[in-house]
C-alpha cells in the first residue's frame, strides 16, 4: 500500500480494491488469531483443558467450523422486534463498522497505511464509540428486557470509560506534540531517554501510568471481564446479544475481537512503539530514512505487540470474575479519571521544565 | 381499630398515593423480570419472580414446581430397597447422602443397626458426596460472578471424587448403595489408599479456589454485605447447613445428634462464621470441603474390620410404626419422616430436603438488592432444584 504506486500508478477503482482487502484483512486476521490463539487454546490450558483438538491438526480449523456453524443457522428476527426489524438486523453491522472506522487510522509501516489524518488519535477515539449506538440499538430493538438492561450497562460503562481512554492517550500526545499516529510512532522510535536511545523512548516507559489506564479503559471499551456487565450470561443471559442468532451474533462475535486487535494495536502504536524497532538500531533518522522493507516487517511486528497486548487482555479476562454496575462505574469516575488527570498534569510540567 | 391505627393508615395510603404520583410523573412504573424457569443463573428449573425499578429489586419471588417429580407419592408404591433408587436423584451431586437418612429411618423401624464398618464405610461415602457436591459449588460460584476459570479446576477435581463413588458402589451420580442394615458391597482393593491420594489433591483445590476466588478483590467487594442473613431471621426461615452456620449458628447435625454414623468417632471442627453475608456463606462451605477431607482421612485410619451387612430378612417388611431422621446433608438438613403400617413398602414419607426451606428466605433476602447481587445471593444460597421440588 505504498502511497506512491496507490496515487500514481493505480486506477481508482484498483486503489479502492486494495484499501478495501488491505482492512478486510487487518480487521479479520486480528480476530481470527486471537480467537484461536487464546480464545480456544489459552483459555483451554488456563482451565487444564485441550480445547478443540479434532477440526485440522491441533484444532487450528476450528474457526472455519464455527464460523461454517454460525452461516448455516436461521436468521431469526423474534416476533415482538419485528416491528423494528430492519433496526433489529443493523444493529451488529454498526458495532463491525466501528472497528472498520477504527482500523483505518494505523498505521502498519513506514508508507503502508490506510488514511495519513493529522489527527489520527482523536478521529480514533471519536470512532470508537460508535459501537455503542450499534450495542443500544440492538438493546433496544430486541423487545427483550435482558437485552435491555444489556444495553443500558453497557451505554453506561462505554460512555463512562470512553473518559479514562481519552485522558490517558492526552499524556501522551503532550509527549509526541502531535496527534497523528504515524508521527507518534517516529517520535517514539527516533527519540531518546535523557540523551540514552538505545531502546528509542517508547512511552511505556514514561507514561506508564496512561498505559495502565489505557488497558484498563480497552478492557472496560470491549465488555471483557471483569468489565463484562453488559454481557453478564449469568445474569443476563448474554447481554444485548442475547436475542440474535446465526452470522448476526457471528458479526457481534467478530465484532469484539477484531476490537480487541485494533484497540491493541492502537495501545502498542502509542506506548510501545508501533510497528517500528528503535530506529537507532539501523541508523534511521526520520520517516523519510527508513528503509523499505519496513513496510513488509512493520505489520509482523506491530501484530506481535497487539498479540502481547491481547495476551495480557484475555489473562484478566479468563481469571478475574466481574464488577458490579455501580463498582465499575465508581472504579471509572473516582479512580481513573482523577489519576488521569494528574497524569496529565505531571506530563504538561514536565514537557515544560525538560 | 384505633384512632392512631386509622391515622398510620391514611398515612400509608397517602404515601402510596405519592409515589403513585411520581411514578405516573417520571412513567418509572417499573418492570418485572422473570428469572427462569430457563435461565444460566438458576442450574435448573426454579424461577424467579422479580419487580425491578431501574436495577434495583423491589419484590421478588421463587416460584418452584417445574420439575415436580412426585418423589413422596411415588414412595408409597415402592418397597423400602426400591425407594433408594429415587430419593438418589433429589439432590443429585451429593447422591449417597440421601440415601442414608432414609435407610436409618427404616433401622430404626425395624430395630437393626449397621455393623460398624458398614457405618464407617457409610460415612466416608457419605463425606465423599459432600465433597463431590460442595466443590462443585465452589467452581459455580466463579461462573456466577463472571470468572470462567474455577469451575474447570473444580469439574477436574470432583473427578476423582466421583471415581472414587464409583469404585466403591458402581454409580458416579445415582450409586443406590446404602441397604437397610448395611451397604451392597464392602470396598474394593485401593480403594483406602486412592482415598488418601485424593483428598490431598481436594485439599490442594481448596487452596487454589481460596487463592484464585475468595482472595480477589472483586469477588470480595461483590460479596461482603450482600444479602446479610442475621441470626434471628435465618432461624426463623428454617435455614439449614452452611446457610445458618455462616450466620452464626453454631448448629451441625453430624455433631449435634446420635444417630449410628462414625462422625463422633473423628476429631473435626464446625466452622461458622459471624457475618451471614454471601462471602460467609461460601467461606464456610470453602472450610467444609476441608473438614471432610480431614474426615475421610481420620475414617480411613480407623476402619474396622467386620462385615457390612447386618441379619436381616431376605424380604423386608417394616413393622408398624412412625420414625424420624435427619442428617446434615451437603445442602443443610435432610429429613424422612417414614409412616409405615407393617407392609413391604412404605406407607406414607414426608421429605425433609434443605434446599425448599433455604430458598424460602429469598424474598426477604432480595428486596432491595440490584439485579447482579440477585445471582450472587441465589449463587451463594446454594440449592439444588432437584433438592427444591422433589
Amino acid at each position: 500500500m505504498n502511497t506512491v504506486i496507490i496515487s500514481t500508478e493505480l486506477a481508482y477503482w484498483a486503489q479502492s480494491l486494495l484499501r478495501v482487502l488491505g482492512g478486510l484483512v487487518a480487521v479479520l486476521l486480528p480476530a481470527g488469531t486471537i480467537v484461536y490463539i487464546f480464545l480456544f487454546k489459552m483459555m483451554s490450558f488456563m482451565q487444564s483443558r485441550l480445547g478443540p483438538m479434532e477440526a485440522g491438526p491441533y484444532g487450528s480449523m476450528q474457526l472455519f467450523a464455527e464460523v461454517g456453524k454460525w452461516l448455516q443457522k436461521e436468521d431469526i428476527v423474534p416476533a415482538a422486534a419485528q416491528a423494528e426489524a430492519r433496526i433489529f438486523k443493523m444493529a451488529p453491522l454498526i458495532v463491525l463498522a466501528s472497528t472498520f472506522l477504527l482500523v483505518v487510522v494505523v498505521p502498519f509501516g513506514p508508507d503502508a497505511w490506510f488514511t495519513d489524518f493529522e489527527t489520527g488519535i482523536f478521529y480514533a477515539l471519536a470512532v470508537g464509540s460508535v459501537s455503542v449506538l450499534g450495542i443500544l440499538i440492538a438493546g433496544w430493538s430486541s423487545a427483550n428486557k435482558y437485552s435491555l438492561l444489556g444495553g443500558l450497562r453497557a451505554a453506561g460503562q462505554l460512555i463512562a470509560y470512553e473518559l479514562p481512554m481519552v485522558l490517558a492517550v492526552v499524556g501522551v500526545v503532550i509527549q509526541a506534540g502531535t496527534m497523528n499516529l504515524q508521527q507518534i510512532v517516529v517520535a517514539q522510535n527516533a527519540g531518546s531517554i535523557f540523551g540514552w536511545d538505545g531502546v528509542g523512548n517508547p512511552y511505556i516507559l514514561t507514561q506508564f501510568v496512561a498505559f495502565l489506564i489505557f488497558m484498563i479503559a480497552v478492557q472496560a471499551e470491549l465488555t471483557q471481564t471483569p468489565f463484562d456487565m453488559p454481557i453478564a450470561e449469568s445474569e443476563l443471559v448474554s447481554g444485548y446479544m442475547t436475542e440474535y442468532s446465526g452470522f448476526r451474533f457471528l458479526i457481534f462475535f467478530i465484532g469484539e475481537f477484531a476490537t480487541a486487535g485494533v484497540f491493541a494495536m492502537i495501545a502498542s502504536i502509542l506506548f510501545l512503539g508501533g510497528w517500528g524497532v528503535p530506529f537507532a538500531w539501523f541508523g534511521w533518522t526520520d520517516i523519510n530514512s527508513v528503509d523499505n522493507w519496513m513496510n513488509v516487517a512493520g505489520p509482523l511486528i506491530l501484530f506481535t505487540k497487539m498479540l502481547v497486548l491481547v495476551f495480557f487482555i484475555m489473562w484478566i479476562r479468563f481469571s478475574s470474575p466481574r464488577f458490579r454496575e455501580d463498582q465499575l462505574q465508581r472504579f471509572a469516575w473516582k479512580i481513573l479519571i482523577p489519576i488521569s488527570l494528574i497524569n496529565i498534569m505531571v506530563t504538561a510540567v514536565f514537557k515544560v521544565a525538560f | 381499630m384505633t384512632m392512631i391505627g386509622d391515622r398510620q393508615q391514611l398515612a400509608y395510603i397517602a404515601a402510596q398515593a405519592a409515589d403513585a404520583r411520581v411514578n405516573v410523573e417520571l412513567e418509572t412504573e417499573g418492570m418485572t423480570l422473570n428469572i427462569g424457569p430457563q435461565h444460566p443463573a438458576t442450574h435448573g428449573t426454579l424461577r424467579i419472580i422479580a419487580r425491578l425499578d431501574g436495577e434495583q429489586v423491589i419484590w421478588a419471588e421463587p416460584s418452584a414446581g417445574y420439575m415436580h417429580r412426585g418423589y413422596e407419592k411415588l414412595t408409597e408404591v415402592r418397597t423400602y430397597p426400591q425407594v433408594t433408587a429415587l430419593i438418589n436423584r433429589i439432590d443429585w451431586l451429593g447422591s449417597f447422602a440421601n440415601e442414608v437418612p432414609f435407610i436409618l429411618a427404616a433401622e430404626k423401624l425395624m430395630g437393626v443397626e449397621a455393623p460398624p464398618r458398614a457405618q464407617h464405610i457409610r460415612t466416608i461415602l457419605f463425606e465423599l458426596s459432600r465433597i463431590a457436591n460442595v466443590s462443585l459449588f465452589l467452581g459455580d460460584l466463579g461462573v456466577q460472578m463472571g470468572a470462567v476459570t474455577p469451575v474447570f479446576f473444580a469439574f477436574r477435581d470432583r473427578e476423582y471424587v466421583l471415581n472414587l463413588i464409583e469404585a466403591a458402589t458402581g454409580g458416579r451420580f445415582h450409586p443406590n448403595f446404602d441397604r437397610i442394615g448395611g451397604l451392597k458391597d464392602d470396598l474394593p482393593a485401593g480403594f483406602i489408599d486412592e482415598t488418601r491420594t485424593v483428598m490431598k489433591k481436594l485439599r490442594n483445590f481448596c487452596d487454589e479456589i481460596e487463592g484464585l476466588l475468595f482472595g480477589n478483590e472483586i469477588f470480595q467487594s461483590r460479596t461482603r454485605g450482600i444479602g446479610v442473613i442475621p441470626k434471628d431471621v435465618a432461624l426463623q426461615y428454617g435455614l439449614s447447613g452452611a446457610n445458618l452456620r455462616a450466620s452464626g449458628v453454631d448448629w451441625d447435625l453430624r455433631r449435634d445428634q446420635t444417630i449410628p454414623m462414625a462422625w463422633d468417632k473423628v476429631d473435626w471442627k464446625v466452622w461458622t462464621h459471624p457475618d451471614g453475608d454471601s462471602f460467609a456463606r461460601c467461606w464456610v462451605r470453602l472450610q467444609e470441603v476441608r473438614e471432610s477431607t480431614k474426615i475421610v482421612d481420620q475414617l480411613l485410619d480407623t476402619i474396622p474390620s467386620g462385615p457390612v451387612m447386618a441379619k436381616v430378612p431376605k424380604i423386608i417388611k417394616v413393622p408398624e410404626g412412625e420414625a424420624w431422621v435427619s442428617t446434615e446433608n451437603p445442602l443443610g438438613e435432610m429429613g424422612y419422616y417414614v409412616v409405615s403400617q407393617g407392609d413391604q413398602g412404605p406407607f406414607r414419607v414426608k421429605i425433609r430436603s434443605a434446599s425448599f426451606n433455604n430458598i424460602s428466605i429469598v424474598p426477604w433476602a432480595l428486596k432491595g438488592v440490584y439485579v447482579p447481587d440477585i445471582i450472587t445471593i441465589l449463587a451463594s444460597l446454594y440449592f439444588i432444584l432437584g433438592d427444591i421440588d422433589r
